[in-house]
């Protein structure tokens, strides 16, 4: 997109250095202050696996993980997450490619469609392992509210995540 | 998004010299809310104060008094989670849980959450007049489409509503917002802190430009064993309430002793009306008493266009509160099915 009326130049300079441990490889890296870490791992690191569906929080496919935790990376600078350790869906295989236990589960499931929503589902349902409050199919659900998919995969995502939990 | 100076204080007082010398200045925490109005171009601020790495503000304490204060910067999932608020205030943790998503909700802070705008669709809409925006420009929703707007405590200037589902639970629980300042702290118990929008709904709430939101505390009692948080909204779940109803009650025998009830989603900051709840004290938990507390704080409810609906809807939903709260039932925020 282009940018559009930049605003008062801020006297501060463009870009400041920050240090991200981005899927194991630490990377020192210059941002400008109001790039989203969605953007700067979409168009300045080429991991486009993680999607930009809505850019405004209400459809999870940008979810990542930060430290562990999963957040939505369209609504988070860069900037502010400097020193921080994320996952994205390129960084859940094995170093010798194995899948992740969720993505061959939903492989097998065949838990997508078009898959644009998928690594946003993957690094969501890796989240919610980790937080491990999900028992039930149900709570599944509910804990994976925020990713919607548009071509309607529900059953099979849910199914997928069930058979990884047990 | 327009451009900005990023600056990181390492310090409250820094924090708070930072905001006071720049009007335009804007602090910034899990940036959900900010970071949405900001490409919608509705925010535009010269500099972003990133508090995050603010000192002191992250831990959930115990209170000389017997309940409990919890740091600004405390997310909203850790929050819900925390043992001692699920087990002392799960009023609180159910409305938190009730809202968002899980992953807004490991990003938003406690903070952020009492200050996030509404989310009336001319206010984001940076093409259309809106008095909250642009104070005299005007009002389009009060004769426009205005089905997720307020039936209580509107003004001819703005009829928008404030989201929040956990300002809501905390409006019941009758917290206080601690915040610092230039010139120290203060106090500002929490139906104080969102206005109604009068003829200045530009103003959102009574915290000063200067001042940080430092902590939320809670008092002791957290009406644990009779509460309920029960959202209505469009889908089951990631929708803003249409309706909402936080109730907590202190039974007495059989009757109810004390009741606590706020209204989300219906005004332009968690509506409670005391003489209902003091309607419901020493009465029978009986669909008549709840009918009685239910007109007396949907009095004067106006209905616009399109929300009309919402006033039924509110009756229906404080019944099946006060229901819920008192046969010690709270509505799950995973089985949605009302029972
Ligand atoms: C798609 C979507 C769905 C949502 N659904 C719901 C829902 O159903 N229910 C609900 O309640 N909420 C919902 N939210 C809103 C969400 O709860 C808020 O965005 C969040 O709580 C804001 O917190 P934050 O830390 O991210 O705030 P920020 O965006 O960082 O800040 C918001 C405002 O608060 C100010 N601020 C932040 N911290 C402080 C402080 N300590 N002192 C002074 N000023 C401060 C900032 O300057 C800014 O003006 C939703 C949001 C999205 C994007
Ligand atoms: S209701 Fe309030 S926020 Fe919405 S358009 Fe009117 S003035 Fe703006
Ligand atoms: S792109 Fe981030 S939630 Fe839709
Ligand atoms: S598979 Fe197409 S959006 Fe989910």
């Amino acid at each position: 997109m282009p940018e559009r009326d930049a605003g008062p130049a801020t006297g501060l300079p463009d870009r400041m250095p920050i240090s991200l441990t981005i899927n194991g490889e630490v990377r020192q890296l210059d941002v400008a202050p109001w790039t989203s870490l969605l953007d700067l791992l979409r168009l300045e690191l080429g991991l486009t696996g993680t999607k930009k569906g809505c850019d405004h929080g209400q459809c999870g496919a940008c979810t990542i993980l930060l430290d562990g935790r999963r957040i939505n990376a369209c609504l988070t600078l860069a900037v502010m997450k400097d020193g921080a350790r994320i996952t994205t869906v390129e960084g859940l295989a094995a170093a010798d490619g194995g899948l992740h236990p969720l993505q061959a589960a939903f492989v097998e499931h065949d838990a997508f469609q078009c898959g644009y929503c998928t690594p946003g589902q993957l690094c969501s349902a890796v989240g919610l392992l980790a937080e491990g409050r999900a028992r039930s199919a149900e709570e599944i659900r509910e804990h994976m509210s925020g990713n919607l998919c548009r071509c309607g995969a529900y059953p099979n995502i849910v199914a997928a995540i069930e058979q990884v939990m047990q | 998004m327009n451009r900005f100076a990023y600056l990181r204080p390492t310090d409250i007082a820094e924090a708070v010299r930072a905001i006071a010398a720049d009007p335009s200045a804007r602090f910034i925490a899990g940036g959900t809310n900010l970071l949405d109005l900001m490409k919608y171009e509705v925010e535009r601020p010269t500099r972003l104060i990133d508090i995050t790495r603010l000192p002191g503000l992250d831990a959930v304490e115990e209170t000389a008094s017997g309940g409990l204060r919890i740091g600004a910067l405390v997310p909203n999932a850790d929050l819900a989670h925390d043992p001692r608020i699920a087990a002392r205030y799960p009023l609180l943790a159910s409305a938190i849980l009730a809202g968002a998503s899980p992953q807004l909700r490991n990003a938003a802070s406690t903070g952020g959450n009492l200050l996030q705008r509404t989310r009336c669709y001319y206010f984001y809409d940076v093409g259309t007049p809106c008095n909250k925006r642009a104070p005299g420009a005007g009002c389009p929703a009060i004769d426009g489409v205005n089905r997720i707007h307020a039936i209580l405590g509107t003004s001819t200037h703005c009829i928008a509503t404030h989201p929040s589902d956990m300002c809501v639970a905390l409006a019941a629980l009758e917290a206080k917002v601690h915040v610092a300042g230039p010139n120290g702290e203060r106090t500002i118990a929490i139906g104080d802190f969102h206005r109604l929008p009068e003829d200045r709904p530009d103003i959102d709430t009574t915290l000063a430009h200067d001042e940080i939101i430092v902590a939320v505390e809670l008092p002791a009692e957290g009406f644990a064993g009779h509460c309920t948080y029960l959202k209505l909204r469009d889908r089951l779940s990631y929708a803003f309430a249409l309706v909402s109803v936080a109730v907590g009650l202190a039974m007495d025998g059989d009757a109810i002793g004390r009741a606590r009830i706020a209204l989300g989603g219906v005004a332009h900051k968690p509506w409670r009306v005391p003489e209902a709840e003091a309607l419901l004290q020493g009465r029978p938990p009986t669909e008549e008493s709840y009918a009685a507390a239910a007109d007396r704080l949907l009095a004067g409810a106006r209905a616009y266009r399109d929300n009309g609906f919402k006033i039924e809807l509110a009756r229906r939903a404080i019944t099946r509160g006060l229901a819920q709260a008192a046969s010690g039932t709270p509505q799950s925020q995973t089985d949605k099915r009302i029972r």
